[in-house]
């Protein structure tokens, strides 16, 4: 836990997202019909997702730690990282809904991505939901950290696995072929996997902070 | 024998040559922000969108040292 009181990788995921930000709009891409200049979208819309992973991944693992220890903090950090993660969530649909409306059409075409990714969302809004509906405290974290630990693979089934197995518009799915092999050169690699790496570690610094200011609630309302 | 090969060859060249368009196609015709870069103008957009994540990330580390004083304070 010491890792999130530390600098330097705060330093560090500044400096690569902004190198991102330069190295994604002025480097050259592949020409594409249809996707024209929002191929470049790739550098910023997907990784919102990786965020979103890897802190409701987190969030899963101390869901697990709290139900062996039975620490409220480890709680605090379950509960945080949902938090962000919902607003990682949030940034990922609408930036996927204004790239779709200019390669897809529409806003939203009940596409099977789109459709089972608002449903993920609903999932993680009932588990807070379910955490400020119950006030005694040691039955909301254990209660929680359950339905944390049922909703997370869940998510991952209707984000991941559900729409690659029909027709679906997204890239990756069905009959389409994925950003990979054809689309994706060796150009867009040297942007994609560090905006990757740094948007999952800015994800961190948000839960991390977040999860300090509730610690600092926490202890607060312990000795009132 | 030599004047078969020759015609050969040269069906093949020709063959190949026939690729080159083919190949150049794709994408050629997409339309792409090519004279924005040129001009230079981009480079605009890219510094206010770095203005502004510089600015939120100063806006982030503050957030975080007033943390540390609190968290010290106990």
């Amino acid at each position: 836990m010491k890792f999130i009181y530390q600098t330097w990788w705060k330093v560090l995921t500044v400096l690569v997202i902004l190198y991102t930000l330069f190295a994604g709009l002025l480097l050259g891409v592949p020409r594409l019909p249809i996707m024209h200049e929002t191929i470049r979208n790739v550098y910023f819309h997907v990784p919102m997702w990786m965020a979103m992973f890897t802190v409701f991944t987190i969030s899963v693992v101390y869901s697990i730690k709290y139900l062996i220890s039975g620490k409220p903090e480890h709680d605090l950090v379950a509960v945080e990282c949902a938090n962000t993660g919902v607003f990682f969530f949030v940034v990922g649909l609408v930036t996927g809904m204004m790239w779709a409306k200019y390669t897809w059409g529409e806003y939203w075409s009940n596409d099977p991505k789109q459709n089972s990714a608002a449903i993920a969302f609903l999932l993680y809004c009932a588990y807070l939901v379910l955490r400020n509906s119950i006030d005694e405290e040691q039955k909301r974290a254990k209660i929680s950290a359950v339905y944390n630990i049922f909703a997370f693979p869940v998510m991952v089934v209707l984000i991941m696995i559900l729409p690659r197995m029909t027709d679906s518009l997204h890239p990756g799915n069905g009959g389409n072929p994925a950003f990979g092999k054809l689309d994706l050169d060796n150009r867009m690699r040297v942007v994609l996997y560090p905006a990757f790496i740094a948007w999952c570690f800015m994800g961190v610094w948000i839960a991390s902070i977040r999860y300090r200011i509730s610690l600092i609630e926490y202890k607060k309302n312990a000795i009132d | 024998m030599q004047l078969i090969n020759m015609k050969k060859l040269a069906l093949i060249l020709v063959l190949l040559i026939s690729f080159i368009p083919v190949f150049a196609q794709p994408g050629a015709d997409v339309e792409m922000a090519d004279t924005l870069r040129s001009n230079g103008r981009i480079y605009v957009v890219v510094a206010t969108i770095a203005i502004v994540f510089i600015g939120l990330a100063i806006y982030l580390f503050m957030i975080d040292r007033r943390l540390k004083k609190l968290e010290n304070d106990k």
